[in-house]
């Protein structure tokens, strides 16, 4: 056993227990962000903070939840909406902080992409962040079936069936995640635990992984500037703060986002309480019925941009028939992000706009996503069947092109 | 040397216990997302067809799933491989799930079609896709024709084997 001697204070007697400088200094007055940053660099606290709050009013949510296909509606629209205390209010900030959390994950992550913060070491910083964004994904399609209404009875029908398209075992694979023929019983309670425990545990460790991996390329900054932390850490401890090229990540930099956290949460209630329609669907205040599709199923709008490249390609290409092409397409569109450090094959590291050739594809595909998503939400009929093609053609070409435009870009620049 | 072949052989004694270990709780966790034995027992739906009318579509469950019987009227064709005979009349006997991704298609009687309108795939009034997304026909589910003018869903009857035994192999039977 190590000796211990008699503390002086409370802080040193968990001093020499925890050894709560050094961990304070490691993790908090000692950890170095740039200097040259923007807003955009505070959505990482914002995320940090939306998440907080869909845990704790999912908590509230739980204790009058009931994951039963009788029930659920009912606990949900009586006796959450109506009856509990404030109930309704914890519902409408789980919807909505639901919905806006992907509105801040696009930002974070196509800041990720305008700045080039995916590359020259920074890979594991992408790949964790898309290994979340999968797992908020899977929560927010698991949350969406709980109310058990007819989007949620329908959203779920659709998504298990996309599974009987993998070759062979499909049919049976549906059957199994379903536990049940149809969407049912067996597979709201299954979906449950996965919303409330499950993915929330693998989500908070997956968070702790994210901010690990940023631990060693440090945080990219607004000129994809490359420079010694040591150096600059050294002029900033020896007080030339002006000269130094970072900042501690506290006081200096959370006290920035605390203000953009601040405004955001302004934004954020006017939100829930005056203008939460847009994440509350009104199919939904129907009860699940597996005998009645709506005339128009569309998901949330943070997935419209893929539902759209699924269903894009609505005939048979050389004898290939459009569900199996959309399905294909829909994998495609889910997996490519994840590499896309190794499709930029360019090791310029600066904002898009002032690359050659990449600035035209960044908002390229921006514009291409905003058109996913608009036609997304509109009946696949006459024209819109055809923009619809031809933006989930453009998708893939994006993506396809991107190692070939980017190697010219290499070149344009001399390889830096 | 004794000292590393004693952990050597700990190394190799847990890794044994380890993977027994593994292989039986991936099977437990696989069979407890299995469809339970209540929900596997095959179930039957009797219909009674003698009060259907021409033209209008008729909705009855059969394991969760709706199915689709369809009287076809006087100026309604009967189809080779699709049409089941019961009685004097012809019916389009099928699973009302696009055989896209499962959305249940709305039937237009003014045009004798059915529009699904997930992602616009039409079918014939016999079940046929004729345009969209939907890579084969509506599904047949089992049937077997009884007493005249009964149908029972879940059991494979003569016309039943008869019909899908015509199909090609391209179309998949429930």
């Amino acid at each position: 056993m190590a000796e211990f001697e008699k503390a002086n204070s409370i802080g040193e007697w968990f001093d020499q227990r925890l050894n709560v400088k050094a961990f304070t200094k490691v993790m908090m007055t000692e950890y170095w962000i740039p200097k040259e940053i923007n807003f955009l660099w505070a959505m990482g606290a914002l995320l940090v903070m939306l998440f907080k709050l869909l845990i704790i009013t999912g908590i509230f949510l739980l204790m009058y939840y009931k994951p039963d296909v009788n029930m659920a509606f009912d606990s949900v629209n009586y006796t959450i909406m109506q009856e509990v205390g404030y109930g309704w209010l914890f519902r409408n900030i789980h919807g909505v902080g639901a919905s806006v959390v992907f509105l801040i994950i696009y930002i974070h992550m196509f800041t990720a992409i305008y700045y080039g913060s995916y590359k020259k070491g920074r890979e594991m910083i992408w790949l964790s962040g898309m290994l979340l964004f999968v797992l908020f994904s899977a929560e927010g399609f698991s949350g969406y079936m709980l109310p058990w209404g007819q989007m949620s009875y329908w959203a779920a029908y659709v998504i298990t069936e996309i599974f009987g398209g993998i070759p062979f075992i499909g049919g049976d694979l549906v059957i199994w995640i379903r536990g049940n023929f149809y969407v049912a019983d067996a597979t709201l309670t299954r979906f449950f635990m996965l919303h409330v425990l499950l993915i929330p545990v693998v989500l908070i460790g997956a968070i702790a992984f994210h901010f690990y991996t940023l631990r060693f390329p440090h945080v990219n900054n607004e000129e994809g500037e490359f420079f010694d932390y040591k150096k600059e850490s050294e002029k900033y401890l020896a007080g030339d703060k002006a000269n130094s090229k970072v900042i501690a990540f506290w006081p200096d930099f959370l006290s920035k986002d605390f203000m953009v956290i601040a405004i955001f949460m302004v934004f954020f209630f006017y939100l829930v309480f005056y203008n939460n329609g847009f994440a509350m669907d009104p199919v939904n205040f129907d009860k699940a019925d597996g005998m009645k599709t709506p005339a128009h199923i569309y998901p949330e709008w943070y997935f419209l941009w893929s539902y759209e490249v699924l269903r894009g390609f609505f005939f048979e290409i050389g004898g290939v028939s459009g569900k199996d092409l959309g399905l294909m397409a829909f994998g495609f569109a889910q997996g490519i992000f994840l590499v896309l450090p190794w499709l930029d094959r360019s090791p310029m590291v600066k904002p898009a706009n002032q690359r050659p050739v990449f600035k035209y594809w960044f908002w390229l595909l921006m514009a291409d996503l905003f058109v996913l998503t608009i036609f997304g939400k509109l009946p696949p009929t006459g024209i819109n069947a055809y923009v619809g093609f031809f933006a989930s053609t453009t998708f893939l070409g994006l993506f396809i092109s991107l190692p070939f435009l980017t190697t010219i870009e290499s070149k344009i620049v001399g390889g830096k | 040397m004794i000292n590393e072949s004693r952990r050597g052989f700990m190394g190799k004694a847990f890794g044994a216990v380890a993977a027994v270990g593994a292989v039986a709780s991936l099977v437990a966790m696989k069979k407890s997302w299995d469809p339970l034995p209540s929900v596997m027992a095959a179930g039957f739906t009797t219909v009674d067809l003698s009060k259907f009318t021409g033209n209008k579509l008729e909705i009855v469950k059969w394991q969760g799933k709706p199915i689709f019987i369809l009287k076809m009227a006087a100026d309604m064709p009967a189809v080779e491989k699709r049409s089941v005979k019961v009685g004097d009349h012809y019916y389009s006997v099928m699973i009302g799930l696009c055989t896209h991704l499962g959305c249940i298609p709305a039937y237009r009687d003014t045009t004798h079609d059915f529009k699904c309108a997930c992602h616009g795939g039409e079918f014939s009034a016999a079940g046929v896709h004729k345009f969209g997304p939907p890579p084969r026909p509506l599904d047949i589910p089992p049937f077997t024709i009884k007493d005249g003018n009964t149908i029972v869903l879940g059991e494979a009857g003569a016309e039943y084997k008869a019909l899908i035994a015509s199909l090609s192999t391209d179309i998949n039977i429930a």
